[in-house]
């Protein structure tokens, strides 16, 4: 009989799958060479705005940490080799193999198994200066069967490079969101690789709102059947501001569902976004779904939004396999509906850009979370859109 | 008080191949408190002159007038249109993601009415309204047109009417894709809209099955961009009966 945990263990042990993609994931430095700016991973990020975080410079920097932890949940300082020996998908790329090395140290959030915590988990990383690079590790770990949402707020001013491993316990189910909402001259680069449990479900948020440059790959493999990995992301990038979300979900395990949904705005100069949207249907993985989908508002001229969704499928065995792309202005047809209801085409517009957020700000389960991120889009979109409009 | 007076409209579209035009001098009156159902075949230009008279900027009017109570339709913006007084109830009604039904309906309320509508009144009218409609209170909620069975977008096109009160209504196929039972919810609405004082209708329809619903005063039968003949509900009955074959022909000549 053909158990689940052999399942798990063919999943886990998978052959490499030869791909530009998504490179050969490793620990090792040495396999991940300073890139030219040619490569696939690195063709759409401004290597020197990086400001010599891809060089292997060792530094103590440190964000400011406030945390609020219920009393089930702790957060402990762990070694980068027991941070490792967690387990969890090593570093793709040299920026999350350089922080995994360059640490110091790992934290461990950690979030029993069966506990149902209730109130957010939030952790405040606060940058306060420019001088030196900030190396961060940290492991997200939740128990079989627990239920939690775990809130990383990031701000101020810093050049900082994290490898994040999230791991999800059987039929756990966790929300994680990620707020960047960085000062103007921040640099933020980080590596988030989770894998999800049979039956479990990871619900991640980003909200990319501030900072000079960010950088986020999300990677997500399943360590069974039946688990669920829904990632969802919002962007507003203004003038100068290069904002990256790379995804990769590979599909490890049979029946496994993945929903990638990421949004943004681009208003003023040189604004840039980069959505990449790699999925991975192993052989292994038959009946899952997957559906990934990218919008993109071009507010202002002198924007650049760059969409690329690749799907590689080695099963024709499948649910369903879908994407969608796309990068415009505001669509004609929905003003033109709202203006047939006596809208003038100011009011039509700001209707049309508060629903193509909101759509994803209200799936956020923190309430006060969710007014906060609306707030926050409504002072964007006052900088530009609203007061040329007014 | 409301007439719309549509005179020797001519309207084209921009195309690969150059513009085509699509109205060939359309000539029609709808008097205060009448309702007139134009019908004709797939392409005969109806949902072209639903849409010009709503301002869409992919029509372009080469010809002609449009006066809603001797007002220059055609002068205005296609929400001022929307303010003087029209509504045009679309076949295909846009997705809005993001955008709830109540926000939605309230923002338009505000904007034909120049005022917010008081809040205690407004919020009874609106569940008054998908009550009579057969939809959900939960409905306010969802976004404006996103998933919404086909049945679902006509019947809050026809709430929208109701609460939005205008003077003319354009019903741009509004019974397409309706089974029986949503046809009657449908239609129950747009005669309620008949009932008040003074309301045109321009009810543009592909079948005569909603004529046995909503009872017209005047018919006219659209063909390759203009009316071919125009006659009484009777119309109607001879086009049930033999088809457009007779018009088409003549059209043909």
């Amino acid at each position: 009989m053909s158990t689940a945990v052999d399942t798990t263990a063919a999943a886990v042990e998978m052959e490499h799958v030869e791909s530009h993609l998504h490179p050969e994931p490793t620990y090792d430095l040495q396999a991940h060479p300073l890139p030219t700016g040619r490569e696939e991973i690195w063709r759409f990020t401004p290597l020197k705005r990086l400001r010599g975080l891809l060089q292997d410079a060792p530094s103590d920097g440190h964000l400011e940490q406030k945390l609020e932890l219920p009393a089930s949940v702790t957060l402990t300082a762990i070694s980068l080799d027991e941070a490792s020996a967690l387990g969890g998908t090593a570093p793709f790329d040299r920026l999350g193999a350089l922080a995994a090395k360059n640490a110091g140290g790992a934290l461990l959030l950690d979030i029993p198994a069966e506990a149902d915590v209730t109130e957010p988990i939030r952790v405040h990383l606060h940058g306060t200066s420019l001088d030196e690079i900030v190396w961060g590790r940290l492991v997200v770990r939740i128990g079989t069967q627990a239920r939690a949402t775990v809130v990383i707020e990031h701000s101020g001013s810093t050049t900082y490079d994290a490898f994040t491993t999230v791991l999800v316990g059987d039929g756990a189910q966790l929300d994680l969101v990620h707020v960047n909402d960085w000062a103007d001259d921040a640099v933020h680069a980080e590596q988030i690789n989770a894998r999800v449990g049979r039956d479990a479900t990871l619900r991640q948020f980003e909200f990319t709102l501030g900072g000079d440059l960010v950088r986020t790959s999300t990677n997500v493999d399943y360590a069974g059947p039946g688990g669920t990995a829904e990632l969802f992301g919002l962007y507003f990038a203004d003038a100068g501001q290069h904002f990256e979300h790379r995804l990769f979900v590979d599909h490890t395990a049979p029946k496994t569902v993945s929903n990638v949904v990421y949004k943004g705005a681009l208003q003023g100069e040189k604004a840039h976004t980069v959505w990449i949207g790699n999925v991975l249907i192993r052989k292994v993985a038959e009946g899952i779904e997957t559906y990934e989908e990218n919008r993109n508002l071009v507010l202002t001229d002198g924007c650049q939004a760059d969409s690329v969704p690749n799907l590689e499928i080695e099963t024709g065995e499948i649910a369903g396999a879908g994407h969608a792309s796309a990068v415009g202005r505001f669509d004609d047809e929905q003003l033109f509906y709202l203006r047939s209801r006596g809208i003038e085409e100011a009011e039509a517009r700001k209707l049309v850009v508060r629903g193509f957020f909101d759509d994803l700000i209200r799936r956020v389960t923190v309430p006060e979370l969710a007014a906060k991120l609306s707030s926050q889009v409504e002072e964007e979109l006052q900088r530009h859109v609203l007061k040329e409009l007014a | 008080m409301s007439k719309l007076e549509i005179k020797d409209l001519k309207v084209q579209v921009q195309t690969d191949d150059g513009p085509i035009e699509i109205l060939k001098g359309v000539t029609l009156t709808i008097d205060d408190g009448e309702t007139h159902a134009i019908m004709g075949p797939n392409g005969s230009g109806k949902s072209t002159l639903a849409y010009s008279i709503a301002g869409h900027p992919r029509y372009q009017i080469t010809g002609g007038t449009v006066t809603l109570d001797g007002e220059d339709v055609l002068q205005m913006s296609v929400d001022e249109r929307a303010r003087a007084g029209l509504f045009l109830a679309m076949q295909y009604p846009v997705e809005v993601p993001g955008v709830s039904v109540a926000n939605f309906l309230r923002t338009a309320k505000t904007a034909i009415d120049g005022e917010a509508p008081k809040l205690r009144t407004w919020v009874k009218d609106v569940n008054g309204v998908l009550e009579r409609m057969n939809l959900d209170p939960t409905f306010s909620q969802r976004s404006v047109n996103e998933g919404f069975s086909g049945g679902e977008k006509k019947r809050h096109e026809i709430a929208q009417l109701d609460l939005l009160d205008p003077k003319v209504a354009v019903l741009d196929e509004t019974d397409s894709g309706l089974d029986i039972d949503a046809l009657k919810v449908v239609a129950d609405g747009v005669n309620r809209f008949r009932e008040r004082e003074g309301k045109g209708v321009l009810l543009i329809t592909h079948y005569t099955r909603i004529l046995r619903y909503i009872k017209p005063d005047h018919v006219h039968v659209f063909v390759a961009g203009k009316v071919a003949e125009s006659g009484g509900p009777e119309l109607a009955d001879e086009l049930e009966a033999n088809g457009y074959d007779r018009f088409l022909k003549a059209a043909a000549v």
